[in-house]
């Protein structure tokens, strides 16, 4: 038995069971099919994370940030005065998370594509859009690009989804769609 | 051959302990225990935290709590058992002597005063920076010093492993042959352990540099790749050694013998290959890493690790049911397991184990480490759902089931409270199952992981989960308490027996503690021509609801904003 030495000496010589083989052979088509998956949606599926990221430094990247907020706030809301940005269908978006907040609120178009920047200035936090439930890491130091086609309109929220210190659970942005 | 006074022979099972050996499984097993206790507790003040009528915990003791109990449970409850493991696969199964047993001592006096620092450093109350300490957020410098030393003192435990193989195999311990497939298996998990803590110490050691100020930067995304190389696989280690106990328990409880030795090793030895990649899981929705290099990696190859999962998932049951067939329980489909000892908790933690690892916590794992479903999944509560499915339905249920026929065995002890343990691995698996369903359910409806107050209160704006969400995190609570009942019942049961359960002496008891070898062959069993058809017929069950989920899922991710 599994605890003691094989009884047959030679135990790799030994034949395999019909059952075990036929197993085998289905797992394999299985794990190929999974494998294919991903390539295939990469082709024809409309949701696939972008790979395209620079480094960055937190001045560099709030210097960006803030060039868009000056050029297409249309208003704050909230006591903190939070800017609502609201950039031309196809442009190059920002969004920035820092303790605890993300940083500014956006207001896009349904069914427009734009190009959505991401990085932190501080520790790891992580962007989740909710109630899409689209989940991304954000990293200090790097600046990733997503291309994002909103595809229902309303008021979505972004939380923080990796822990980054006590106000986590504070930490919490809008993106509105129109 | 060392001096046979040094060796004692198990009356009721007929294997050969070496004393120092004996000593350091059962001070590594206790150790591990205690840590279950902790980390248990703890378990339990953060389920009736995230029950948000109950919100148990303030803030910053939630966060400090939550880096204990990940920490306790996932490193060193397991890893102080799987170094007993170790000893008792190479030592006591090759009835031979341990290999420089002052080494091993030392190994252990690393991993207590190791895990003890680091608990002291969160404890202290600086260091709630989440078992992952993900750079540039910083814990006290005790805090990795600690871990460090625990990985040393693992790291040594793996060396005298190997070192035992050697000496066993040089004084011909256990004749001509190979070495036994639960050993396998736990050479299997060792050499995992070794790529583990390697990953750990190259990443834990320049951060402990870094915090005591010696270097000025760590990038984040490296640390983020290798840490996982020792995150993940440090759980990879638990998916062999656990396989390893699943194969010993079918042994011990039918004297089951594997379908096929060739195919039984061959899986492992694709974990060897393959299983590490699988760290690639947590990077999935990281900038800065290629597309190609996350789907390869995320496959564990070609999914080559979950083709020898899926075949671990088909021989285990499979050589319980030949070993059934084979006494007598022949008829039908299903009368090898209508029959089998569903009271001998052994027996029970190893098959519930065996479903809840596959069922909830494997397919929940290939599929959120599926390069684009992960985008919906990714550090939502469904990772906490899908990883206690893995370590505490798989790994910790069947360390329970060894345990339980350990406390006789090794510490040649009766179980105090025999009917208990009747029902104790139903009331603990039971309560993980629904637990991991019921977070893995939250997750779906994108509720995250490690927050403590999903209703945002005080947040300068709002955001309102639909009540599904509330109403799930109600059943995860109530789930905890469930299998907080359980696993206290098995340290209560353990505890008590080792220390007072009646001394079962140097003679042979009663009720045999391992069941005669079954005659080899598989001729004369089963139906059609097929040896185990009911373990295909479970297998096929199986394969159904992966497909089916796998698919589900995507969707689910058709129907999200449009991402590229």
């Amino acid at each position: 038995m599994a605890l003691t030495p094989p009884a047959e000496r030679l135990w790799w010589k030994e034949p395999i069971e019909a059952v075990e083989l036929f197993w085998v052979a289905i797992a394999l088509v299985w794990a190929i099919v999974m494998f294919i998956m991903m390539p295939y949606w990469h082709v024809y599926g409309k949701q696939n994370l972008s790979s395209e990221a620079y480094r960055t430094t937190p001045e560099m990247y709030t210097q960006k940030v803030q060039a868009m907020v000056d050029q297409y706030t249309i208003r704050t809301e909230t006591a903190r005065n939070m800017p609502v940005v609201r950039p031309p269908a196809g442009a190059d978006i920002y969004m920035l998370g820092r303790l605890w907040e993300w940083y500014p609120a956006l207001e896009l178009e349904k069914d427009q594509t734009y190009r959505l920047h991401l990085s932190s200035v501080d520790w790891q936090h992580g962007f989740s859009l909710q109630p899409e439930n689209i989940n991304v890491q954000v990293i200090p130091g790097y600046e990733m690009v997503m291309k994002i086609t909103p595809n229902k309109s309303g008021e979505f929220s972004v939380i923080c989804n990796e822990y980054c210190g006590i106000g986590h659970h504070q930490m919490i942005g809008k993106i509105y769609v129109k | 051959m060392a001096n046979t006074a040094e060796f004692r022979t198990c009356p009721d099972t007929g294997l050969l302990f070496h004393k120092p050996a004996e000593t350091l499984m059962k001070l590594n097993a206790v150790a591990g225990i205690v840590f279950l206790l902790i980390g248990g507790v703890l378990g339990l003040l953060m389920g009736l935290t995230r029950w948000p009528t109950v919100h148990l915990l303030q803030a910053d003791s939630f966060y400090m709590l939550l880096t204990a109990h990940g920490l306790s449970v996932l490193i060193f409850w397991i890893i102080f058992f799987e170094i007993a493991v170790l000893y008792f696969t190479s030592s006591t199964l090759l009835r031979s002597r341990l290999a420089t047993p002052r080494w091993a001592w030392l190994g252990f006096a690393l991993m207590v005063i190791g895990s003890i620092m680091t608990m002291v450093s969160i404890f202290q109350g600086r260091s709630s920076v989440m078992m992952t300490s993900y750079v540039p957020m910083a814990a006290e410098p005790h805090f990795y010093l600690g871990l460090i030393l625990f990985a040393v003192g693992a790291l040594i435990g793996c060396f005298v492993f190997l070192g035992t193989l050697v000496i066993a195999r040089a004084e011909r311990t256990y004749g001509e042959g190979s070495i036994p497939l639960v050993t396998f298996g736990a050479l299997t998990a060792c050499i995992i352990a070794i790529f583990t803590i390697a990953s750990g110490a190259i990443i834990l050691i320049p951060t402990f540099l870094w915090k005591i100020g010696y270097i000025n930067h760590i990038d984040p995304l490296m640390y983020r790749i290798l840490w996982w190389g020792m995150g993940h696989s440090s759980q990879q280690i638990n998916v062999s050694a656990h396989i390893a106990v699943w194969y010993a328990v079918m042994g011990v409880v039918f004297g089951a013998r594997p379908l096929s030795e060739k195919v039984s090793r061959s899986a492992f030895l694709l974990y060897i290959l393959f299983l590490q990649l699988a760290s690639a899981h947590h990077l999935l929705v990281d900038p800065g890493i290629g597309t190609e290099w996350k789907i390869f990696n995320t496959s564990y190859a070609m999914y080559l690790a979950v083709l020898a999962s899926m075949i671990h998932g088909l021989t285990v049951p499979g050589a319980m049911e030949a070993a059934q067939r084979k006494r007598g329980f022949n008829k039908g489909l299903f009368e090898w397991l209508r029959k089998a000892p569903w009271g001998n908790p052994s027996f029970a933690g190893v098959f519930l184990s065996i479903l809840i690892f596959g069922f909830l916590g494997g397919i929940s794992g290939v599929v959120m480490g599926t390069e684009q479903i992960n985008l919906i999944i990714h550090n939502t509560l469904y990772v906490p759902g899908h990883f206690h499915a893995t370590v505490v339905g798989g790994t910790t249920l069947a360390f329970m089931a060894l345990t339980y026929w350990l406390v006789p065995v090794l510490f040649r002890r009766d179980l105090i409270l025999p009917s208990l343990a009747k029902f104790q691995p139903y009331l603990f698996g039971i309560g993980m199952a629904g637990f991991c369903l019921f977070m893995m359910g939250a997750g779906t409806l994108g509720v995250p992981r490690r927050h403590w107050d999903i209703s945002f209160s005080g947040a300068i704006f709002g955001h309102q989960f639909p009540e599904t969400a509330y109403l799930l995190l109600g059943l995860t609570g109530i789930s905890v308490i469930l299998a907080v009942i359980g696993g206290g019942l098995f340290i209560l049961q353990i505890v008590g027996s080792v220390f007072f359960g009646r001394r079962r002496g140097e003679t042979k008891g009663p009720v045999p503690l391992i069941a005669e070898p079954v005659a080899p062959g598989l001729h004369g069993i089963g139906m059609g021509g097929i040896s185990v058809p009911g373990t295909l017929v479970l297998a096929l069950v199986f394969l159904t609801s992966f497909i089916l989920y796998y698919f589900v899922n995507w969707k689910y991710l058709s129907q999200v904003w449009g991402l590229g």
